[in-house]
């Protein structure tokens, strides 16, 4: 239910149309008395039913290894048990289940790439992989990259618990951000610095949101930009706030 | 530590210290429950209402919640408290403090000159004694006005941010929005957009985008590109057309740290934006947004319930005298608002708080689709929060952000809002509406749709 066509003729009808171009808000619906046309709130409430929807989806690793072709990758749980207890306890989401803890190779990483369900497996299915390979392409060759690890039912922060567990200096945290009506398969990408649990904050992030071609952030884009960053911190010794670019305070994380 | 307790139900609850007291005493909710805060059964919340009822509210200035030595907001409050405001409510308790803001005594002029003399604690305590209706009855007395290029809180109005967001800040998506907004008069708050990046250039791409339009239409209203105050700061000294400067604030010291502020870079901010003196018939120069779960969400909530740290960041507002403060009030998610009714609850308690505080309030009424809420709480609670005579809300097209991906009110929800209520929009804006041609006989806006009103000039641009 996402096209967007205005039932009642008239002459504003061809610049509306032609408006919808530049944006997927939803722009000259028109009006009954103060309301909604019957039509413009039932695509609301299909659009709504379908985001709904896709917050409960399951995330299946095994799409988003086999789209990495061949990189090493690890699997990790966090303490969550299930999508009940994960939208309820986000503590929770941002700590490593302590058995898949001892499958991490400590070793000297520069930079580790999380690929985490978040709060939309379809952004992370469809968008992950090409986002990984992107960026990793556009590293320094002598920078020592991390088997990528999957992680089911993640907030961000989980991040941080996976590189501490790693000794990566660096952790990319690509999430599925929360489905909204018109977009969900959004992805998130958070860049972490020295991330240790329980130490880190938000304000010590770097954030790209909306990666989610071709309506949102391109997959190179979203690499060259990731990757520009990351050098970036390596030679301030910092992300967040002073590594000024993609930081966005009001953003929430999933 | 001190201990109150109650006897309820043949049982005596014990609630440790002013902070347990007030968690125990809170409307259940996802969040304090995450906290570990929460009442542990149903009749250990009334208990800690009847103890809290008790509570002289002078003893909320003798016990912080948060020591005044660890927290720089706790010195905030206490340092800004104003004794001689204070004094014709000194005597009462939190429960005949409730009775009180009831009674016809409690009238606006009053409620006004009480604001610098009740500290957040004070307010979120009492609330907590309030229902719904009671929280909406006291809040509508009381009357909080700013102005910058139009005034925001007379009697009767209620004003709009125009919210016309994009994912990529596309310039011509923007303004397709903001031409619908405009279209169904909204605005008059603020022409407010939440930047995809915090990068420096797009935010001065947008701030040039909607001075343009604001100038070449006349509009007496604002605009406001929400990005961290340190950008804002940054482009004040280099020339950029900012009107209003935004900051996401807490409760507490490392909440706001973990926003990457502090009470002296908020007031840098303060002065670069009055030193700016852009507004016309006012000076208030501060956007500040709040939302309950924020110091939680940041570990650092102290150990405090999540509505009396939201309250706290309304002290915070309070020293910069904001043209506007809105709570997000359901935009973090179910694991702190868990559901339409929680979120009400919400938006009612920080709308009453804010306002009793001295506060422009006005609300984001809002959930996301990880929360279990739809369009009719939406209804629900802008009617609610309507009568309570809130400031301004937030409206996007279709109540459906596409850049934060959650839902709001919408253009046609302000619309429903003032008809049922005979609100009218921020003076200078409505006389604007009258000379653009979009104000029916009524008082309402015009449905312009098939005209071709001059207006969409603004798009014609971007559509050829």
């Amino acid at each position: 239910m996402t096209e967007r066509q205005v039932i009642a003729p008239d002459s504003d009808t061809a610049l509306w149309n032609s408006l919808r171009r530049h944006t997927q808000a939803r722009i000259g619906l028109g009006r009954a008395g103060s309301a909604l046309p019957t039509r413009h709130r039932l695509e609301l409430q299909a659009a709504h039913a379908a985001a709904r929807d896709a917050v409960h989806s399951p995330f299946d690793p095994d799409v988003v290894a086999s789209a990495l072709a061949g990189a090493a990758t690890i699997r990790v749980r966090s303490a969550a048990p299930d999508r009940l207890t994960y939208l309820q306890r986000p503590d929770l989401g941002r700590r490593l289940h302590d058995v898949d803890r001892a499958h991490l190779p400590r070793d000297g990483w520069d930079v580790v790439f999380v690929v985490a369900d978040g709060l939309s497996s379809r952004a992370v299915h469809e968008h992950a992989a090409a986002v990984v390979r992107a960026t990793t392409q556009r590293l320094p060759s002598d920078w020592r990259v991390a088997p990528v690890v999957l992680a089911e039912q993640a907030r961000v922060a989980l991040g941080d618990d996976i590189a501490h567990a790693l000794g990566a200096g660096m952790a990319v945290v690509l999430i599925g951000e929360r489905p909204g009506m018109s977009a969900a398969d959004s992805l998130g990408a958070y860049l972490t610095y020295d991330p240790r649990p329980g130490r880190t904050t938000d304000a010590d992030r770097n954030c790209l949101s909306n990666i989610r071609p071709p309506l949102g952030l391109s997959h190179t884009a979203a690499a060259t930009k990731l990757a520009t960053l990351m050098r970036r911190a390596r030679d301030l010794g910092r992300t967040g706030i002073s590594l000024k670019d993609d930081f966005t305070p009001t953003l929430p994380q999933p | 530590m001190s201990t109150y307790s109650a006897t309820l139900g043949g049982r005596t609850h014990s609630f440790a210290g002013l902070a347990g007291l007030l968690a125990a005493a809170s409307p259940e909710r996802s969040g304090d429950r995450l906290a570990g805060l929460a009442a542990d059964s149903a009749q250990a919340r009334v208990a800690a209402r009847w103890a809290l009822a008790e509570v002289p509210l002078t003893r909320f200035l003798a016990e912080p919640v948060i020591p005044y030595e660890t927290d720089d907001v706790t010195r905030l409050i206490m340092d800004s408290h104003d004794a001689a405001a204070f004094a014709p409510v000194s005597g009462l308790t939190v429960g005949e403090l409730r009775e009180w803001l009831l009674s016809d005594a409690a009238d606006a002029p009053t409620l006004a000159a009480l604001a610098p003399g009740l500290t957040p604690e004070m307010v979120a305590a009492v609330s907590k004694l309030m229902g719904n209706a009671d929280l909406v009855a006291v809040a509508r007395k009381v009357q909080v006005v700013t102005a910058f290029r139009s005034t925001i809180g007379l009697p009767g109005r209620l004003a709009t941010r125009l919210q016309p967001n994009h994912p990529t800040d596309d310039p011509a998506g923007v303004a397709a929005a903001l031409l619908d907004g405009l279209l169904l008069g909204s605005g008059d708050a603020v022409i407010g957009i939440n930047p995809a990046t915090d990068s420096p250039q797009a935010v001065r791409d947008l701030l040039d985008l909607l001075d343009g339009v604001i100038d070449r239409y006349s509009i007496p209203t604002q605009s406001c590109v929400l990005c961290h105050v340190t950008t804002s700061i940054d482009l004040m000294e280099r020339g950029a057309p900012v009107d209003l400067v935004f900051q996401s604030i807490a409760g507490t010291q490392a909440a706001n740290a973990s926003f990457g502020v502090t009470l002296g870079l908020l007031d840098e901010a303060y002065e670069a934006a009055r030193s700016l003196a852009r507004g016309t018939v006012g000076s208030n120069a501060l956007y500040f947004e709040t939302g309950q779960g924020s110091a939680l969400s940041a570990d650092a909530h102290h150990g405090v319930d999540q509505q009396t740290v939201e309250a706290r960041a309304y002290a915070v507002a309070r020293r910069y005298d904001p043209l506007l403060v809105n709570t997000v009030v359901g935009f973090i998610g179910p694991e702190y608002l868990y559901d339409g009714r929680q979120i009400l609850r919400a938006a009612l308690e920080d709308h009453f708080c804010g306002k009793l505080l001295g506060l422009p309030m006005g609300l984001d009424i809002c959930y996301t689709n990880h929360a279990d809420a739809d369009d009719d709480d939406i209804a629900t609670m802008l009617t609610m929060l309507g009568v309570a005579g809130a400031s301004f809300v937030i409206c996007t097209p279709g109540g459906d952000d596409i850049m934060l991906n959650y839902q709001s009110a919408s253009y046609h929800d302000a619309l429903y809002l003032r008809e049922v209520l005979g609100l009218r929009p921020a003076p200078e804006f409505e006389a604007w509406l009258g000379r653009i041609g979009l104000l029916d006989e009524g008082g309402g806006i015009r449905d312009v749709a098939g005209t071709g009103h001059p207006l969409t000039a603004i798009g014609r641009g971007l559509a050829a």
